[in-house]
């Protein structure tokens, strides 16, 4: 793992709005997810000591929720529903397009830090299977020919 | 005000449903994360302005939860007249603000078509979808502004509390529950009366409520739709349990994937302080309570109790064994009621209605109602609420209105990852919890997942193990180790290396993982692909003796050919080919080429004469043979 520098005033100011205890931990490394976009070792060490939680717990914490991780990630997330929903309708099929289109698979970044491809299960929306969210915007009834319009414009729009 | 009598809580309803009297109706834009994709937000925008542009007063603009026909959103109801407008889109606005409500016209095109007779309905409430629904857990959502309390206040939320702590003891309160028979809508379907009676009777001064909201069966949305249209149910409903079983404190846990839900719950438990019902002395009752959000880290194992406790206290979400009871020692080992959302957004209207009411309902073992959602091949996809004991035939044909593209039904699958699927021969069978569990499937988060003659049960057996591998927590070696070899086993089967005993190792990997997984996740993970192979059987076979899909879906065993008899040269197969294998001029038959083809089928969806057709991949190497 590279090891990569951050401020850690931002993890300090998340930290002081929870009770040090270890319940706080999970609520506070989802807050240090959001303001990092990742969760940084040195981040990692400071949430340990503060809580008084062993590092290795933190870190076991860290890898097995999948709301977390440990690398940076790119500046937009994409997330294609892999649920039952839309796998029958055909969600494999976004995933190869995207791998075609910006050269990863899920939980790969591009090179030049712009996307990050997420694969989840289930994000609730299965009526309109199938389903992907670019950053925060929603496509219903994606198609793998519209995907190059979802990435451009990461704007909700009208597929019907 | 505070509100320290009935009178006074009636007063206040009464307050909140005259807030606007003398308008001239209410026009509702669904806001459900459904139809926010479709931009209802956009729409609802451009009504105000529009409204305002043109001087027009006295309508209200609402913003609700998801009406539940999510697929043909952006949905926007009129009240009083009830009509219903289907995928109104911003551009469109203009046009309704005048005609509609202008004029009063209805414009037909907006109106939702029949699929059956290509009738256009008018009333949203003759529409098939709605009309043979009866809704008690979403009894208000799509009606209510779910971020305005006193929308929900008028239409009867907070009603049930009120008559608890003005009227009854937390023993009565309890005693309704029972009587009314309700069952835990999270899946296993357990006595919700009886969970709260041995939490009441647990040793110790302090005590939770904890609602689940993680919602991790793929396919199934209600929970989604409940908490972010109408969270005051579920706040409701958990108060009247923490009164019941004496708790001060209670937890809900929403899946990380909800951002929506926890906004929308977050504002109404700060609204609810607002008015006195959350909080010291509840309604001067004397009664204490505070509820706290807590966001899931995304992992399908923290639904169940044990992993959810845990995951609360900020570890890592592993299940224990089973005979220690929650009850007793659940969160920070003191004695906790867990309630799935569903279930606890039904206890307001029990406690309102009374326990006879809901236990007329339903079958004689599942009483009540119970919501489900209506997805995959099927035309009318979305949210509904059923009395028990309905067939799912009535629930896919009528309500669902059938297949999509009026294919084939092959089957349907419930219970999410734990579930399995039912054929044609099941559906007659009513839904409740025996029959479905009788049938080798569950209940679960009530998902529905129809599936057509294009879908492969040995594929969808395969999909959950793949699903379940990344899910189970690792801690015990049945669950761990036997997923993974029941995947490989899999990944033979639909590579075409599958032998008979393949299938004899399958069924032998189920069952040692039935008996000695530690939690409820390994012990029915089996049930998808037992179900598979009970149903369906002829299809493993076939993966297995003829190295074919009958589907046509493992991509393996699959090739796609044109039929140069319906092909008229259209060209919509080779804009939509990944690889541009498929080459032919225009107004001319069009041929794949079968060594750079991928089998990923996009072409077969596209074509508007069907004249794309699959075949077993085998009969390629046979014919090069000869
Ligand atoms: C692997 C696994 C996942 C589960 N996921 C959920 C879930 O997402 N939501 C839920 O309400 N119950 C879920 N359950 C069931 C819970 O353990 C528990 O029985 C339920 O929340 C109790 O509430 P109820 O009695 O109101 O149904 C799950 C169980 C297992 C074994
Ligand atoms: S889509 Fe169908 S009809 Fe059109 S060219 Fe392709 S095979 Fe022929
Ligand atoms: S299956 Fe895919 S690769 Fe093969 S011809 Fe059709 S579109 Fe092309
Ligand atoms: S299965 Fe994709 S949103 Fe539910």
């Amino acid at each position: 793992m590279e090891h990569h520098a951050v401020d850690l005033s931002q993890t300090d100011e998340i930290l002081s709005k929870y009770p040090a205890e270890e319940a706080s931990l999970i609520q506070v490394l989802q807050d240090v997810q959001r303001s990092y976009r990742f969760l940084p070792a040195d981040a990692l060490v400071r949430v340990a000591d503060t809580l008084q939680v062993p590092l290795a717990k933190v870190f076991s914490v860290s890898t097995f929720y999948k709301a977390f991780a440990l690398e940076p990630q790119g500046e937009t997330i994409i997330k294609i529903c892999m649920g039952t929903a839309c796998h029958i309708r055909g969600a494999g099929q976004l995933v190869e397009e995207l791998q075609r289109k910006l050269g990863v698979g899920p939980d790969e970044t591009t090179d030049d830090m712009k996307f990050t491809v997420k694969t989840v299960n289930c994000v609730g929306a299965c009526a309109m299977a199938p389903v992907m969210i670019v950053g925060d915007s929603y496509h219903g009834a994606a198609k793998p020919a519209r995907i190059e319009k979802y990435l451009g414009l990461g704007e909700a729009e009208n597929d019907n | 005000m505070t509100i320290e009598s009935m009178a006074q809580f009636e007063e206040l309803r009464s307050q909140a449903g005259a807030r606007h009297e003398g308008s001239e109706g209410e026009i509702l834009v669904c806001c459900g994360t459904g139809c926010l994709a479709n931009g209802s937000r956009e729409v609802a925008e451009s009504l105000s302005k529009e409204l305002r542009d043109r001087n027009i007063n006295g309508r209200i603009i609402k913003t609700t939860g998801c009406h539940g026909f999510c697929e043909r959103g952006p949905l926007v109801a009129f009240v009083p007249a009830g009509v219903l407008y289907t995928k109104v889109k911003p551009a469109t606005v203009p046009e309704v603000v005048e005609k509609t409500i202008e004029k009063g016209e209805i414009i037909q095109r907006l109106l939702y078509k029949n699929p059956a007779n290509g009738e256009k309905i008018e009333q949203y409430s003759e529409i098939p979808f709605y009309k043979n629904q009866k809704r008690i857990a979403m009894r208000n959502i799509g009606e209510i502004d779910p971020t305005d309390i006193l929308d929900a206040v008028a239409r009867g939320a907070y009603e049930g509390l009120a008559k608890a702590l003005f009227e009854m003891s937390p023993e009565e309160v309890l005693e309704q529950v029972e009587i009314s028979g309700l069952r835990g809508r999270g899946g296993a379907g357990f006595n919700t009366g009886r969970k709260w009676r041995s939490c009441r009777d647990a040793e110790g001064d302090r005590r939770f409520v904890i609602c689940n909201g993680d919602e991790g069966d793929p396919g199934a949305f209600k929970d989604r739709s409940i908490m972010e249209g109408d969270p005051h149910s579920v706040i409701e409903g958990m108060i009247l349990g923490a009164y019941a079983v004496g708790a001060h404190e209670g937890y809900i846990y929403v899946r990380d994937e909800y951002p929506l839900a926890i906004t929308n719950l977050q504002t109404a438990i700060e609204q609810a302080h607002a008015f006195g019902m959350l909080g010291e002395n509840i309604f001067g009752s004397g009664f204490d309570f505070e509820i706290r959000i807590s966001r899931g880290g995304g992992a399908f194992v923290c639904g169940e109790s044990s992993a959810l406790m845990q995951s609360i206290a900020g570890k890592v979400g592993e299940p224990r064994a089973k005979y220690i009871h929650s009850t007793d020692k659940g969160l920070f080992d003191l004695p906790t009621v867990l309630n799935n959302v569903e279930t606890w957004a039904t206890v307001g209207a029990i406690i309102s209605n009374g326990g006879e009411w809901f236990a007329a309902m339903g079958t004689e073992k599942s009483k009540g109602t119970k919501a489900f959602s209506l997805v995959g091949k099927v035309k009318n996809t979305g949210l509904i609420e059923l009395e028990m004991g309905t067939t799912l035939r009535h629930i896919i044909f009528d309500i669902g209105g059938g297949v999509l593209k009026d294919r084939p039904f092959k089957a349907v699958q419930t219970g999410g990852p734990s579930g399995g699927c039912l054929p044609e021969s099941m559906l007659d069978e009513p839904v409740d919890y025996e029959g479905l569990t009788a049938a080798g499937s569950m209940m679960g988060s009530g998902g529905m997942i129809v599936m057509d003659d294009r879908t492969c049960m040995v594929d969808v057996a395969r999909y959950f193990l793949n699903f379940l591998v990344e899910e189970s927590c690792g801690k015990c070696t049945p669950c761990r180790e036997g997923l993974k070899q029941l995947l490989h086993l899999f990944d033979d089967l639909v590579e075409g290396r599958g032998t008979e005993e393949t299938i004899e190792n399958i069924e032998r990997t189920c069952a040692a993982m039935k008996l000695g997984s530690l939690c409820e996740l390994g012990k029915s993970a089996p049930n998808p692909v037992l179900s598979t192979l009970r149903y369906f059987r002829s299809e493993y076979e076939a993966h297995v003796r003829d190295k074919a899909c009958p589907a046509g879906i493992c991509r393996e065993l699959t090739a796609y050919r044109i039929l140069p008899e319906s092909c008229d040269g259209c060209h919509a197969c080779t804009r939509v080919c990944p690889v541009g294998c498929i080459s032919g001029d225009r107004k001319e038959l069009h041929v794949i080429d079968h060594e750079a083809c991928i089998s990923c089928g996009a072409c077969f969806d596209v074509c508007p004469q069907q004249a794309i057709v699959t075949f077993p991949k085998i009969e390629l190497a046979l014919k090069e043979v000869q």
